[in-house]
């Protein structure tokens, strides 16, 4: 009798379990709503006031739901910039989903239906990532999938909302909130530093090379006697692509993340393959915290 | 050479997408390499440092207000004010600026 009753049991405790982790999902991703509101709305906004439509920046937003790679991409497509600048562009400013995608693939619920992961996929942003791998045990997709279904709104509703008053707010106030995601920017990498003091090398020699490559060619054409349009100048998206890549690369090398840090990393992975609720299924390596 | 916006956006996704669907679909093994780890973990701080310095100069009407708008930013971050206080900071500081250069203009002070 017993053998029949189990795995019905089971199926409707699964989705039950489901139906909560999606929830908590949903109410641990609204405050990630309310900010990514802020920064859509920060890309709306640039991207209207700078002659896209409003319609077009939603699809990027819904379509991509990245902060750097968005503003990035928005940059190569107002200056007219090829095809080749937008797919080098996003794929070096993204390139770091790919290894929290690995992150979340490496503690995923075994049973997690590829459906699931593939729809999982969409949303590996930084913070539902954040939220996603920092809960105890398995990752569990539908916890994941709440997340998204709060903060993805949240950033096509903030690009349309910007892109909205993109439109109608005058002129002298658009100059004065075109600065607002360059004030988010600097909000996201300079507190970091405090305890990583790499950092802040790192980002003096962005800004230091991203400003040689900008002003540069003119300065040098200037002090040779150079024709002026002689050297080359570079679009905004090669010169970020050229930029991120070296100084990421230089500082990977010169001061790589401390090799306990990774394998702690490597280590906790192990240790929290065990899963949070008490059905037989013991993770690959079975052991308690 | 007029490129089309519908293509622009279809690179974007495509890409984005394959990025953050690849390794669930690939079932590699996870990259330990400690340069490869730490390239990808500076790469962010890069991208957006890169991005805002020297553009957020020529963002505002006046470089000057820009400049304005930096350094403010710069002391409101490094001050672990929230994302939106830095912005607002941020903009507050060049609509005063401007307001002020405007009345310096007006007197014919500058």
């Amino acid at each position: 009798m017993l053998i029949f009753c189990v795995p019905v049991r089971e199926k409707t405790e699964v989705e039950a379990l489901n139906r909560e982790n999606f929830r908590m999902g949903m109410r641990d991703g609204i405050p990630i709503a309310l900010g990514y509101f802020a920064v859509s709305f920060a890309f709306g906004m640039t991207a209207v006031a700078d002659g896209m439509r409003g319609m077009d920046a939603v699809i990027i937003s819904a379509t991509n739901v990245t902060s750097a790679g968005q503003f990035a991409g928005l940059g190569i497509i107002l200056g007219d910039g090829s095809y080749l600048e937008i797919l080098l562009s996003q794929l070096v400013i993204n390139l770091r989903y790919m290894l929290m995608s690995f992150s979340l693939a490496q503690r995923m619920e075994p049973d997690a239906p590829l459906y699931k992961r593939l729809l999982m996929s969409f949303g590996v942003t930084d913070e539902i990532f954040g939220i996603s791998i920092t809960r105890p045990g398995y990752v569990r997709p539908d916890f994941h999938l709440g997340a998204m279904a709060v903060a993805i709104p949240g950033w096509v509703l903030g690009t349309a909302t910007g892109a909205v008053m993109g439109k109608l707010l005058p002129a002298m106030i658009l100059s004065a909130l075109s600065v607002a995601i360059y004030g988010m920017f600097l909000a996201i990498i300079i507190p970091p530093m405090e305890k990583d003091h790499s950092l802040l090398g790192l980002v003096l020699a962005a800004m230091s090379l991203s400003a040689a490559l900008a002003y540069g060619p003119e300065l040098l054409e200037g002090a040779l006697g150079l024709v002026s349009g002689l050297l080359p100048r570079l679009s905004s998206g090669t010169s970020v692509i050229i930029v991120t890549v070296f100084a990421a690369a230089l500082f990977a090398w010169i001061r790589p993340l401390p090799q306990e840090e990774a394998d702690a990393d490597a280590a906790e992975e192990d240790r929290e393959k065990v899963p949070a609720d008490s059905t037989g299924n013991g993770g690959e390596k079975g052991r308690k915290k | 050479m007029r490129h089309s916006i519908y293509i622009y956006i279809l690179l974007m996704a495509l890409v984005t997408y394959a990025i953050r669907a690849l390794p669930i679909l690939a079932f590699t093994r996870e990259i330990r390499s400690p340069f490869f780890k730490s390239f990808l973990y500076y790469v962010p701080y890069a991208a957006l440092a890169s991005m805002t310095f020297p553009a957020i100069l020529t963002a505002t009407a006046s470089p000057i207000s820009g400049l304005l708008a930096f350094v403010v930013a710069l002391w409101m971050a490094y001050r672990k004010k929230s994302l939106l206080l830095v912005a607002l900071s941020a903009c507050g500081a060049v609509f005063l600026a401007e307001r002020g250069m405007d009345l310096a203009r007006a007197m014919q002070l500058i």
